[in-house]
This record gives C-alpha cells, sequence and structure tokens, in this order.
C-alpha cells in the first residue's frame, strides 16, 4: 500500500472508532419514537460543562453521559422538556442550556444585531440623503 | 456639530467595545456560579464509603457549619487539595464532609489509608446522580454550608491554604457570628 492510502484507511478507521465511541450508553432507545425524538433533541440544548463549547449529544465527556442518563430517565418518567430544562437550570444556571433564554439580562445579546443594524441603516439613510442634496445643489450651481 | 458627532461616536463605540473585552480577559468561563448558593442543600441519601450499611443524608448537615467537598481518586487536582485538607481538619474549625464521586470504593479506601483522611463522614456517590442534583460538574468543588443547611458559598477547583485564609474562614466566621 502506498503511504498516503495507508493514513487515508487509518483515518477511516479512527473516524469509524469514534463514532461508535459515541454510541457506548447503556440506556436502549426509546421505542416510542415521539420520545426518542424528543430525547435526541434534548440533548442538543443542554451544555456539557465539562467541555463548554459541546452540547451533551456531541460530547464524550463524562458529565455528558451523567447529564444524557439523567435526561433519558426524565423523559422515561413523563416530565416535559419544560421540567427538564428547569431541572438542569435550577442546578447549573442559564449557562447549561445551548440557547440562552429571552429574559431580562439577555435582551442585549439578543436585540444587539436588530438594534445594530438599525443603526447602520440610519447612518446609511442620511449619508445618501446629503450626497443627494450635494449633487443637486452642484447641478443647480452649474 | 453632525460632522463632529460622526468622528466621536466611533471612538466611543471603540472605548465601549476595549471595555467589554477587557473585562472578558479576566472572566474564566470555566467558572459557573452556581444557582444553589442561598438555597437548602438539596435532598439525597448515599451509602457512606467506610459502611454501606449506613447511610448518609442532608439531616447530616445541619446544625453546625461545614463543608462538603467533591473529590475522587482519579481526579489528579484532587492530590494536591488533599494535603491542604488534612492539615485544615486537623485544626478542627469545621467538620469536613466528602463526597466521593464517580469513584471505585476499593482505590477510595486505600487512598484514604495511604495518604490519611481529613473527613469526618464521607458519601459514595458512584453513580454521579446526587452530584448532577448539586450542580456538581468536576472535581474538586467545595459547598460552605451553613447551620440551618443552606449552601452559602462553592468553591470550584483546589482548596488551597490561600483559598482557607481567603475564601473559607472569614465566611466560616461570618457564619458563626450570625449563628449566635
Amino acid at each position: 500500500m502506498k503511504p498516503w492510502v495507508r493514513v487515508l484507511v487509518l483515518g477511516c478507521m479512527l473516524l469509524l472508532v469514534s463514532r461508535l465511541a459515541f454510541a457506548i450508553d447503556s440506556e436502549p432507545p426509546f421505542t416510542d419514537p415521539v420520545l426518542e425524538h424528543r430525547y435526541e433533541h434534548l440533548l442538543q440544548e443542554i451544555r456539557c460543562l465539562q467541555c463548554m463549547d459541546e452540547n451533551i449529544a456531541n460530547s464524550d465527556a463524562p458529565l455528558a453521559a451523567d447529564f444524557r442518563r439523567q435526561i433519558h430517565a426524565m423523559v422515561g418518567e413523563g416530565e416535559s422538556d419544560a421540567q427538564i430544562k428547569r431541572y438542569m437550570v435550577q442546578r447549573y444556571g442559564d449557562f447549561v442550556l445551548y440557547k440562552p433564554p429571552l429574559q431580562a439580562n439577555t435582551w442585549f445579546l439578543w436585540g444587539g444585531p436588530f438594534l445594530l443594524l438599525l443603526v447602520a441603516l440610519v447612518v446609511v439613510t442620511l449619508v445618501i440623503r446629503r450626497r443627494s442634496r450635494l449633487a443637486d445643489q452642484e447641478q443647480s450651481s452649474r | 456639530m453632525h460632522r463632529r458627532l460622526v468622528f466621536i461616536l466611533p471612538i466611543l463605540v471603540l472605548i465601549a467595545l476595549i471595555g467589554f473585552f477587557w473585562r472578558g480577559l479576566y472572566l474564566n468561563p470555566t467558572l459557573v456560579t452556581s444557582p444553589l448558593i442561598g438555597k437548602p442543600v438539596p435532598d439525597f441519601s448515599l451509602p457512606r464509603l467506610h459502611d454501606p450499611q449506613q447511610a448518609f443524608n442532608q439531616s447530616r448537615l445541619k446544625g453546625q457549619v461545614s463543608l462538603v467537598n467533591v473529590w475522587a481518586t482519579w481526579c489528579v487536582a484532587c492530590r494536591e487539595e488533599q494535603r491542604t485538607l488534612l492539615h485544615f481538619s486537623k485544626q478542627n474549625i469545621v467538620p469536613i464532609y466528602g463526597l466521593d464521586y464517580k469513584d471505585d470504593r476499593q482505590s477510595a479506601l486505600r487512598w484514604l489509608t495511604e495518604r490519611g483522611n481529613p473527613y469526618t463522614a464521607i458519601a459514595f456517590d458512584a453513580t454521579g446522580n446526587v452530584a448532577i442534583n448539586w450542580g456538581v460538574y468536576g472535581a474538586p468543588e467545595t459547598f460552605l454550608i451553613d447551620q440551618h443547611g443552606i449552601i452559602r458559598y462553592k468553591y470550584i477547583g483546589p482548596i488551597t491554604t490561600e483559598v482557607i485564609q481567603r475564601e473559607l474562614l472569614p465566611r466560616i466566621r461570618a457564619l458563626r457570628r450570625e449563628g449566635t
């Protein structure tokens, strides 16, 4: 085998193994597809606090596995998505949610981009108006 | 006036941004403030590390100011911390309770025999479920509990002599004054 082929094969094998590593949770998947879908969706929305910038669906940290087990149990017990998120927030704070909630201390985070867009629009309008006014003056003075 | 604003505004925005970034430089994103501070310790019941037949629950954490230290033998930072805790426990200022987090019982017992045991009693949380209920996301973490079983402070990371002097002792004294 050529060296680059070897590297490629090794890379593919590593990829395969890494996919398997995420599948070693001991909980069986829900038989009810609705529950399974809710469970999968919740995993996307909860942050792994050990690894910070990963949600618990994608993290192989031990804490993420514990979080998954906890959420799996709660989904199985019939708790709603809101209840499960509240449980996590009460213990770990808002930061545990991957998507920050819209509330008093996050309005600037959510509204900031729109505010900046508004400012930019006002500035652009002012500039264009002035330019066209100048252009008009130039024409009339000619 | 108009023209001057065009020059001053970007500079003001820049100064505000520098302010944000400057503050951001000194924030540690791995420290998450616990929302449990000011709340009673969560209810739990765990077997004792040394005697699995005996239970350790939240009622043990009422009646006096105490520390609850989350540790494990797999936690590298806990090794250094353990020496400090051992020294601190000998001063008999507050009881230090241990929460042995996702550990192996035999290794934990061996560790304590070899290195010494700073803990008044140790709860053994094999699954980490109780730790989740306490908002634990790593080891070591240390909770300061008041006389009424309310979490008053949490320190994330290994306890050092400096942390004891600067963070723990003043708070312990304040809680004692509050309690009498």
